[in-house]
């Protein structure tokens, strides 16, 4: 009995040592990194875009959100527009960001396009 | 209300008060007792750089541990007593946004004023920055070899080929706000610390808004010939 407890509270602990403790949000990253183009609401409209030849996508338009695989999302967060003969202003975003951290950013995305 | 409003008034005179104190003070102490009484409570002087978005969103200013590697001398002087803002959305935007009509728009009035100093005290806060080299082992003296490049090619470089423009303005009003002015980047920055936080700007600061552009070596120093150009053209 004693030895299946300690078996448990070792699992925990070592449950907390691998998860990744640097990892944020994806609604604090978005918030911090995609917010300046992407804009407050998400919406296309950040403070960046004045001066900008295209814009930047609107993401709670369902319709041109679900357009777009999660394998294609992901590509853009971690590669940047070129990767996928997009906008070179969207910038690559793999030195910034781990790979779960741009799961959990396509989620998101989710979320703001309800698609 | 009316109590507020006074308590305000008062404390923007003791403010104005200080700051004129401040400004016209000789004999305020040494560089470092300057660093010390005006400087710290925004400014880091010892490596703190945020390690979490937390202590990004509350970093108030640069960190200064590595201002003697990064700034040039002339420049903090001459700034020092004429402070201007380098970050149109202040140091982290996120902070200094709020909705627009069409777009988001800066909260100017969340925006604070870089103390004053005189030309004294500038020069003797300059004299201790320059010897703060925290992240050395990141620059290599002589990376930048000097060059030039036409403002043609250098203006399609920063914009069309590498989306620089997304962020940074090239012109006072023209270009992204969330970075760093880019028309006084070559007289600030020093171009060997251009080159190695453009190369990796993690390497500087984990959390940076600035994404790695995964630039090649050479674009790297046409980007700093172009930035010290625009600094030319800005001068004139």
């Amino acid at each position: 009995m004693n030895a299946s407890i300690f078996m448990l509270i070792f699992r925990v602990l070592l449950l907390i040592l691998v998860t990744d403790v640097s990892a944020e949000t994806g609604k604090d990253n978005y918030q911090t990194y995609c917010v300046q183009c992407h804009g407050l609401e998400g919406n296309g409209k950040g403070i960046n875009v004045a001066d900008m030849s295209t814009q930047p996508r609107d993401h709670t338009d369902a319709k041109e959100m679900s357009a777009r695989t999660d394998q294609e999302l992901f590509k853009v967060i971690k590669e940047g527009g070129q990767s996928i003969n997009k906008s070179v202003l969207m910038p690559p975003w793999g030195s910034t960001f781990s790979d779960e951290e741009i799961q959990d950013l396509v989620k998101y995305l989710h979320q703001l396009c309800k698609c | 209300m009316s109590y507020n409003n006074n308590l305000y008034h008062n404390l923007r005179v003791i403010l104005i008060i200080s700051m004129g104190w401040i400004t016209h003070t000789e004999a305020a102490g040494t560089g470092k007792d300057i660093l010390d009484t005006q400087c710290v409570s925004c400014h880091a002087i010892s490596p703190k750089t945020p390690q979490t978005l937390k202590e990004l969103w509350e970093r108030k200013a640069p960190d200064l541990s590595s201002a003697g590697i990064k700034y040039k001398s002339e420049w903090l002087t001459s700034w020092l007593q004429n402070p201007t803002r380098i970050r149109p959305a202040g140091m982290f935007y996120g902070n200094h946004i709020k909705l627009g009509e069409k777009l988001d728009e800066v909260d100017q009035s969340s925006l604070v004023k870089h103390l004053q100093l005189s030309n004294e005290d500038a020069t003797k806060v300059t004299e201790v920055l320059m010897t703060f080299k925290q992240n050395q082992a990141l620059i290599t003296a002589g990376d930048y070899k000097p060059g030039t490049i036409s403002m043609t090619m250098g203006d399609m470089m920063f914009d069309k080929f590498k989306g620089c423009l997304a962020c940074h303005q090239i012109e006072p009003g023209y270009g992204g706000m969330s970075g760093s002015e880019m028309y006084t980047a070559g007289n600030r920055l020093q171009e060997d610390y251009l080159i190695s936080f453009m190369r990796n700007p993690q390497a500087w600061d984990p959390k940076s808004i600035m994404p790695n552009k995964n630039l090649k070596e050479i674009d790297l120093q046409k980007l700093v010939h172009y930035l010290r150009a625009l600094a030319k053209e800005n001068d004139q």
